[in-house]
């Protein structure tokens, strides 16, 4: 007997302003399926499952569920058919309960809440699926992985046979992982449905048993994952074999640009985030951070960029002492910064490409005619930037709301770097970006290391550090571990070193 | 069956913006209609007069415009705050302590000239209501206090204020009781349109307006403003002090209002008076927002409101109470802040398949 797809989208066309986001897309899922939906950003996979989830009609095609025609108005509607998507920002509210979540929005037909019942029913569903979660715990006190798993209990409370998640493992740690894979099979073994949205060559491989492609909104392959392979995959993907192209490790780092010397720094909550640590970046090198998020990073960056005060020690550029200085007279002697909240602090969402672009200089004469704005001045500047660092872009008087993931971080960090700057700090540069923008990134990058500037990045992936940075320092629990030459050093070293171990060697500070 | 539902825009729909102020003017009017009717009174009949009594002579139209002035003066002052997100809603104390101190030049100066006088009471109005302002502005600049409650507590404080001078140390000994100051001195009188009670404080407005438009559009600080009522996480990472924009925009808007209540005293009572502002600092709220905070909209939707007090005073006399005028606008306001869903979402027919 034919088996019947849980899911059909049949020719699913969708457009947006100046964008056609899905052209002629088919689409089917089996139920007892992990289907992985793989594209680069911007390829159209968010806007397939959101009309799949009810949030966006289609312009053209329609939908099958179980063979039977549906047209969804609503995420609810999608819901009523057994539909749930989980987004990458959860949809939790902080101060209730698990439970509490959980029932939030599902039609119980009473009035009162019966608080047992509910937490009996939530333990029941997380034990017959492996989501271990405290039913009574406030979401507040919940790790992200954990908050996921209230995600994933509530969809299935709502009795959903498919489950769609986007980009689920990037707020995940290795063991979450592993963990919600292990969830995901056992939901399929069950006969249930999972989507993944993802451009993680690696998990597709671990975890899915099917997969679609999309490339600019269109399917370009749909196959067995069996008989796939990594290489295959990555050239449907971004149609040319990209090639992780490694650093031309030949040594150009001059001058030192940047001292720390025995800093201190101050956490949100008055306690010592950062202590005493040392750290010298020379003009030409790529120093890398590496450690698990949480263990200073994001403060040091802010205490060298001026936006946190540190409570000891120095800061130096070229030589001279800046800790006095403010967040603008370090921009203006060359300290420019891509911070890791793109969308709020490095970007103002509600604001056009062109308002964007000037951020951070819009206080120098060049953008303004005395005492006005000189509007020609910022369009043409603002033109030049999106030629020079290759944004896709209907119009700059646009919100920049409508740029992709890829396209808003070749913004940010291309007007950051137009700066000239001496010295470059970027957190989490890659984060969210398929392999083509994350290579254009990598190639400015390392332009700007040609041309000299010191650059120091938080990175999270250690595959990234050893193809970028000519130095790695290792953080954890608020100290710099150890500072090493990449080419001397191997992942298991800094892997070991992030985890707390003791110090492996040490080379110059 | 035809059913109506509300679908998710996927772009901001620019045509609402004109399109929802003008419906939710029109809804109020239908909704007062129905008041009107249920309380026996002729709704047709109560609107033209009302119209009549707003723009039939020209002293209606000069009238109008008396009310127009301090509408937009404090529209203006509140949308500068509401571009920041600051939600003053202090404007109408602003006012009173606006009026208090232009009153306090002219009463103690006595005679001098129109040039000198003027000019010092405009400075005044404009400190003192700017100093109320920055009461909430600094708490909630550096101690993040709520801006709305304490401006709003501080309309009461500078309202009995003004109403324990006119009452008691203020007070004009001929008043025969009422709660009055002295005239001002001649100097202290605002120079007016022909014979008419228009007076210049048309021209402040116009000259605020005009250059609102420009700081906000064109320059640097301008730029600021719309960066921090965005983020002020960016704001910050910019190099902006928010702290001290928050400070400065509450200073200004509260200035504004105290011109506000300075062209009042100066324009219209020529002295202090209880009940200066009947509310201007309220229906300027509704004014700044129906003009979607554009400066020149804000003198235009003035001129509407203006008419609309005018009309009001009008049909009292046919025995309509003037609470219609009042709740004319709360519904203004009901229906505009109900129609800014349109913004956002569109209505569609059941029937209508996607």
């Amino acid at each position: 007997m034919k088996r019947v797809p849980i899911i059909e989208m049949v020719r699913i066309g969708k457009s947006f302003p100046g964008v056609m986001a899905n052209e002629d897309v088919s689409f089917r899922v089996y139920p007892g399926e992990i289907h992985a939906l793989l594209g680069e950003n911007g390829a159209g996979k968010s806007t397939l499952m959101s009309i799949l989830a009810g949030l966006y009609r289609p312009d053209s095609g329609y939908i099958k569920v179980r063979n039977n025609p549906v047209k969804f108005r609503s995420p609810r509607n999608a819901l009523e058919s057994g539909i749930g998507m989980i987004y990458q920002h959860f949809r939790l509210i902080q101060n209730f309960t698990v439970a509490e979540n959980i029932v939030l929005g599902a039609q119980t037909g009473t009035i009162k809440l019966d608080r047992k019942q509910i937490e009996e029913e939530t333990r029941e569903l997380s034990e017959r699926f492996g989501l271990e979660v405290n039913p009574s715990a406030k979401v507040n006190q919940l790790s992200l992985g954990e908050q996921q798993r209230v995600e994933i209990l509530k969809m299935l409370y709502r009795g959903c046979d498919i489950l769609i998640m986007d980009e689920p493992t990037t707020v995940l740690t290795p063991q979450e992982v592993s963990d919600l894979f292990k969830v995901l099979r056992k939901m399929a073994e069950q006969g249930k449905a999972v989507v993944l949205i993802t451009h993680k060559l690696n998990e597709v491989m671990e975890i899915a048993d099917y997969v679609t492609v999309l490339r600019k909104g269109s399917v370009v392959g749909d196959d067995r994952i069996a008989n796939l392979d990594e290489k295959t995959l990555t050239s449907m993907m971004v149609a040319r074999e990209v090639k992780a192209s490694k650093v031309d490790r030949k040594s150009q780092s001059g001058d030192a640009v940047l001292e720390i010397k025995d800093l201190q720094i101050p956490a949100d909550q008055g306690h010592i985030a950062v202590h005493r640590a040392n750290m010298t970046i020379h003009s030409g090198e790529i120093v890398a951070i590496a450690g698990v998020a949480g263990n200073g990073q994001r403060e040091l960056v802010e205490a060298i960029a001026g936006l946190r005060t540190p409570l000891a020690g120095d800061i130096l550029l070229l030589g001279e002492k800046i800790n006095h200085m403010d967040i603008r007279e370090r921009v203006d002697m060359g300290i420019t910064m891509v911070p890791e909240d793109r969308m709020g602090m490095g970007l103002v969402p509600n604001l056009n490409v062109m308002d964007n672009s000037i951020l951070r200089a819009y206080h120098r004469n060049v953008f303004s005619s005395g005492p006005f704005f000189n509007y020609k001045k910022i369009r043409s500047y603002t033109n030049k930037l999106v030629k020079d660092y290759n944004i896709y872009l209907s119009d700059v008087a646009h919100p920049i709301n409508y740029l992709s993931g890829g396209n808003l971080q070749k913004l940010l960090l291309g007007r950051e770097i137009d700066q000239a700057p001496r010295l470059l700090v970027a957190s989490y540069l890659v984060r969210g970006l398929d392999v083509a923008a994350a290579e254009a990134v990598y190639k400015i990058l390392l332009e700007e290391r040609a041309r000299g500037t010191a650059i120091l990045l938080v990175l999270e992936d250690l595959d990234d550090i050893f193809r970028m940075a000519d130095r790695v320092a290792v953080m954890y629990d608020g100290q710099v571990k150890d500072i090493l030459d990449v080419e001397s050093t191997d992942i298991d070293k800094i892997g070991a070193l992030m985890l707390g171990a003791e110090e492996v060697g040490v080379n110059n500070a | 069956m035809l059913r109506l539902r509300l679908v998710k825009r996927e772009q901001d729909f620019l045509a609402a913006r004109v399109f929802v102020p003008i419906l939710s003017i029109l809804l109020a009017f239908a909704f007062g209609w129905i008041f009107l009717s249920l309380s026996g009174f002729e709704p047709g009949e109560t609107y033209r007069r009302m119209f009549q009594g707003a723009f039939g002579s020209k002293y209606a139209i000069s009238e109008t415009i008396v009310k127009a002035i301090p509408l937009s003066l404090a529209g203006l002052a509140v949308s500068l705050a509401f571009r920041m997100k600051l939600w003053n809603i202090g404007a109408e104390g602003q006012i009173y302590m606006g009026a208090f101190a232009a009153s306090g030049v002219a009463l103690s100066v006595g005679d001098a000239s129109a040039w000198l006088m003027l000019p010092i009471m405009l400075i005044a109005g404009f400190v003192a209501g700017g100093l109320w302002g920055a009461i909430p502005g600094t708490l909630r600049a550096f101690w993040d206090v709520n801006e709305t409650i304490t401006s709003l507590m501080l309309n009461y404080v500078a309202i009995f204020w003004v109403d324990y001078l006119v009452f008691g140390p203020w007070k004009d000994p001929g008043s025969l009781g009422f709660p009055l100051t002295p005239r001002f001195p001649a100097g202290g009188y605002l120079p007016t349109l022909g014979m008419s009670r228009v007076h210049m404080g048309l021209v402040i407005a116009a000259v605020i307006a005009v250059v609102f438009y420009i700081l906000l559009n064109y320059t640097r600080w301008g730029y600021e403003v719309k960066v921090i009522g965005e983020s002020q996480e960016a704001a910050r990472y910019a190099g902006m002090s928010v702290a001290k924009n928050i400070l400065l925009v509450m200073l200004i808007s509260g200035g504004i209002a105290g011109i506000a209540g300075m062209i009042e005293v100066a324009g219209i009572t020529h002295r202090l008076q209880q009940g200066i502002s009947p509310g201007y600092g309220y229906t300027a709220i509704i004014v700044a927002w129906l003009a979607r905070l554009n400066p020149f909209a804000i003198i235009v939707v003035a001129f509407l409101f203006g008419a609309l007090l005018v009309g009001g005073f009008g049909v009292q006399t046919f025995g309509v109470s003037f609470s219609i005028v009042l709740m004319l606008q709360g519904a203004v306001l009901f229906f505009l802040l109900a129609g800014e869903i349109f913004m956002k979402y569109r209505l569609a027919f059941n029937k209508e398949e996607v």
